[in-house]
């Protein structure tokens, strides 16, 4: 129990101190944790041959990352994707482990040695790439589509890849190979295929597709829905926990990458209403995953192997490296990237990749590649990984700033039409979205009632559910990336909170929110809300010109007299706003009750037919040349 | 002609409190048969013209009047929109514009200025006529016939002795007349403005 602890203190503690101190020097989280865990590794000794099993419990980040990937997803959009997923992807693949293996083989390997080397580098790091891409908001960039294109395929060709490495295995290797293999080869794992031909491993893998598929489809709807009808936050947590771990051990029975079968249930949920809930609710166990996934990667690099084989290792990374972009580079070419969008692709992805501690670990367990050679390939995996927050530092401080000249004077490339984010479906809520809706705005809907959200599902309304005044929930509705924000609940206390967190986070979003009372709108504008719209203040407005008309004002008359009073009320709201302090309660607040008095006096008297006030708007108009409003023949 | 001709007229004052002229012409003009009377500003007081109700309206009419108070030589500003959305290229004018062609226009208007006023050399050196073209020529270009406009001056004090009550009743035989279509068009065609004392009222005209 002790010895648990401790390592949870160390872990916890290492990124605490050592990714805020990272990305406070704009070194990003990566590194961050990355540099942690080789100050608790290696260098402290704090942790030790643990991080090989902690990093398979990791490793489940990377699944949940795809499946918060295909979350933002929709269908449609992958199948527009196809073309760069399995042009780019495909050629980057090919032509690097084509290349890798070339190299490889002027170094002296044999053929099926070198195309395994080829396999394994020909893979990127999704982990580290998506993660900065995310941090740095580059992913809706056309270089971080095309990024994410690649690794997509690169994932899913890693399935293919584990299939064919056993074919390569050499001969020599194989009498003490399982010798060779360590603690890794699970000859216990449960498999659903174990016994199966191929053809029927095929349609095993289908049936178990096609499950996901279905049950993202048809089955998840009625679960969420029953699960959020019992309002219990950890439960919906637990579910959508349930869901990814679901369905990574369902891929993994039919022998199929848990990444992929996750990604897939991620781009089937990506057009439900749970989604932003979903993506909430999973984000924290991927970052932390995630972290602790980078950590071991740090913490795993074998120093000693390293300094001993300094030059040959680091000769062999930034020759990898080079050539990975260089691949890259010509891809963009091809592809038509431009300017920055071409280096952050070529650059994002020089790195060799997580799958390949996977595949070196297969190699090493199905005899292709000697143990020896693959603890050298690996340090150069974990090594381009580590360096590869550094070439995202030379993309931000020397690509970007020379290409932003050129840039600004071409034409802004839009990556996300202006989107608007609407909390509070209820009465409020919904005229302004049918407003914008049906003027072409995008919006993003949260509401906390799930029988709402059913019921505007019924009426093809994309409703989420969820509380919007949680931070993450926000955030996943795309508070990052909108233009304007409604606060449309109906709960004062939220709608403050909403406001004040959407204003710290984004001091250029446009905030428009829905206020109570007056002392609400001066809440709402002390926590920076731009256009604060009484709930009840307009409609009031109207009924109170119905009735001056009811006693046969004329109705041009009617209007000219409640518009005067509205201009009076906002600028006694304005007045008044300094004075309000939420913390004394209004009756006992001297100054702003004595200038409430004066301002409610100002406008009775204007109001009054018999005013002096021959400045009133209202009475000054069309006043006949040489006549006082007041005079009575009038 | 057997047939009544029907009457929209359009009232447009903003201040109609202050207009005691305008009230009585108002109050005159609903109660003459055959006449529909639309008070603008009660209408729209936000000025969001129904252009199809209006048009609609003009269909269904045979002579158009406007009646409004001259503002700086013009008309009040409701007026102005109710021209600019509801004389629609093709509805009016222009290529298929003559839904509304060959029917009658005319304008009931009242001055704040004595009629010595409205000449040249006057303080307003023009013509009521010279200062009401544009709306002249807008009858012209929508194939409407012209009618001079029935006019006040020094509508202001007009309440003081029986000038304004003379006016008021000239104002119902001349809507009347309209209807009746008993107004002698050819001499009402060379006046350069209608009032209570210049009206060409066919006499023995068939009602």
């Amino acid at each position: 129990m002790t010895g648990l602890l401790f390592q949870a203190f160390i872990y916890l503690l290492a990124a605490v101190v050592a990714v805020p101190v990272a990305k406070r020097l704009g070194l990003g989280s990566v590194l961050g944790y990355l540099i942690a865990g080789i100050i608790i590794g290696p260098l402290l000794g704090l942790v030790g041959s643990e991080t090989k099993g902690i990093q398979h419990i990791a490793e489940f980040g990377v699944v949940m990352m795809l499946f918060l990937v295909g979350l933002e997803l929709e269908p449609r959009t992958l199948w527009n994707m196809r073309a760069k997923l399995l042009g780019l992807g495909g050629i980057q693949v090919g032509v690097t482990t084509l290349l890798v293996m070339a190299t490889a083989m002027m170094l002296g390997q044999v053929w099926s040695v070198a195309l395994a080397i080829g396999l394994v580098f020909s893979l990127s790091s999704t982990a580290i790439v998506l993660q900065t891409l995310n941090e740095k908001g580059l992913m809706k960039s056309d270089g971080g589509q095309s990024s994410f294109s690649v690794l997509l395929f690169q994932d899913i060709a890693v399935i293919p890849m584990l299939a064919l490495i056993p074919l390569l295995a050499l001969p020599e290797l194989i009498q003490h190979g399982t010798a060779a293999s360590d603690g890794e080869h699970h000859g216990s794992e449960m498999s659903l295929i174990a016994d199966l031909v191929g053809w029927q491993v095929a349609l095993v893998n289908i049936a178990a597709i096609a499950a996901v598929v279905a049950g993202g489809h048809y089955l998840s709807r009625p679960l969420f829905r029953f699960i959020a009808a019992a309002k219990l936050r950890e439960i919906f947590t637990a579910a959508a926990l349930l869901l990814v771990v679901a369905i990574a051990f369902l891929m993994t029975l039919v022998g199929l990458s848990p990444a992929l079968g996750t990604f897939l249930a991620g781009v089937v949920l990506a057009t439900s209403e749970y989604r932003h809930e979903l993506e909430s609710d999973i984000e924290p166990f991927k970052g932390l995953l995630l972290g602790l996934f980078f950590i071991t990667v740090g913490a795993g690099i074998n120093f000693i192997l390293l300094f001993d084989n300094a030059l040959l290792i680091i000769s062999l990374t930034i020759g990898l490296m080079l050539l990975k972009a260089a691949v890259l580079l010509v891809l963009s070419f091809l592809f038509k990237l431009r300017g920055a969008d071409r280096w952050l692709f070529a650059l994002s992805l020089a790195q060799a990749g997580e799958f390949g501690f996977v595949l070196l670990s297969f190699t090493v367990q199905s005899a292709v590649i000697p143990v020896g050679l693959a603890d050298l390939l690996l340090l150069v995996v974990a090594l381009s990984m580590l360096l590869t927050p550094a070439l995202f530092i030379l993309f931000d401080k020397v690509i970007m700033p020379r290409l932003e000249d050129d840039q600004a004077r071409e034409a802004d490339e839009i990556t996300e039409k202006g989107s608007v984010i609407i909390a509070g479906m209820g009465r409020f809520g919904q005229v302004i979205n049918r407003v914008l809706k049906g003027n072409g705005y995008d919006t993003v809907v949260l509401d906390l009632s799930a029988d709402m959200i059913d019921m505007f599902q019924k009426f093809g309304i994309r409703t989420f559910f969820g509380d919007a005044s949680r931070p993450d929930l926000i955030k996943s509705a795309g508070l990052d990336e909108a233009k304007l924000l409604v606060v449309a609940i109906d709960d004062p206390d939220r709608a403050v909170q909403i406001v004040h967190h959407a204003r710290q986070v984004r001091p250029d979003i446009h905030i428009i929110a829905r206020a109570r009372h007056r002392h609400h709108v001066y809440e709402l504008y002390k926590a920076g809300a731009d256009d604060i719209v009484r709930e009840t203040f307009d409609s009031s407005v109207r009924a109170a010109r119905y009735a001056l008309e009811s006693f046969d004002v004329h109705p041009h008359e009617a209007e000219k007299l409640v518009t005067m009073f509205v201009e009076r009320d906002l600028d006694g709201i304005k007045r008044l706003a300094h004075l309000y302090d939420p913390d004394i309660p209004i009756t006992e607040n001297k100054p702003y009750m004595d200038l409430a008095r004066k301002i409610q006096e100002e406008m009775d008297t204007a109001l009054s037919s018999h005013s002096p006030d021959v400045h009133d708007t209202v009475k000054r108009a069309w006043l006949p040349p040489g006549k006082n409003p007041d005079d009575p023949d009038l | 002609m057997a047939q009544n001709r029907r009457i929209l007229v359009l009232f447009a004052h903003p201040g109609q409190r202050y207009s005691r002229a305008n009230r009585d012409l108002a109050q005159a003009a609903i109660k003459v048969r055959g006449v529909t009377f639309v008070d603008l500003y009660a209408e729209y007081p936000r000025h969001k013209i129904d252009v199809e109700k209006e048009q609609q309206r003009l269909l269904d009419h045979d002579v158009i009047l406007f009646q409004f108070p001259m503002f700086w030589y013009s008309t009040p500003s409701i007026l102005k929109e109710w021209q600019d959305l509801v004389l629609e290229y093709g509805f009016a004018y222009g290529k298929d514009g003559d839904k509304i062609a060959g029917k009658l226009f005319s304008l009931v208007v009242t001055t704040g200025g004595p009629s010595q006023f409205y000449q040249k050399g006057g303080r307003n050196n023009f013509t009521i006529r010279e200062l009401l073209t544009p709306l002249e020529q807008t009858a012209n270009l929508c194939g409407l016939h012209f009618v001079p406009p029935y006019t006040l001056f020094a509508a202001h004090s007009a309440g003081e002795d029986t000038r304004l009550a003379h006016h008021v009743e000239g104002y119902e035989r001349f809507l009347g007349a309209l209807r009746d279509n008993s107004l002698d068009m050819d001499k009402a065609g060379k006046m350069p403005l209608l009032s209570a004392d210049a009206l060409p009222i066919l006499q023995g005209a068939q009602p």
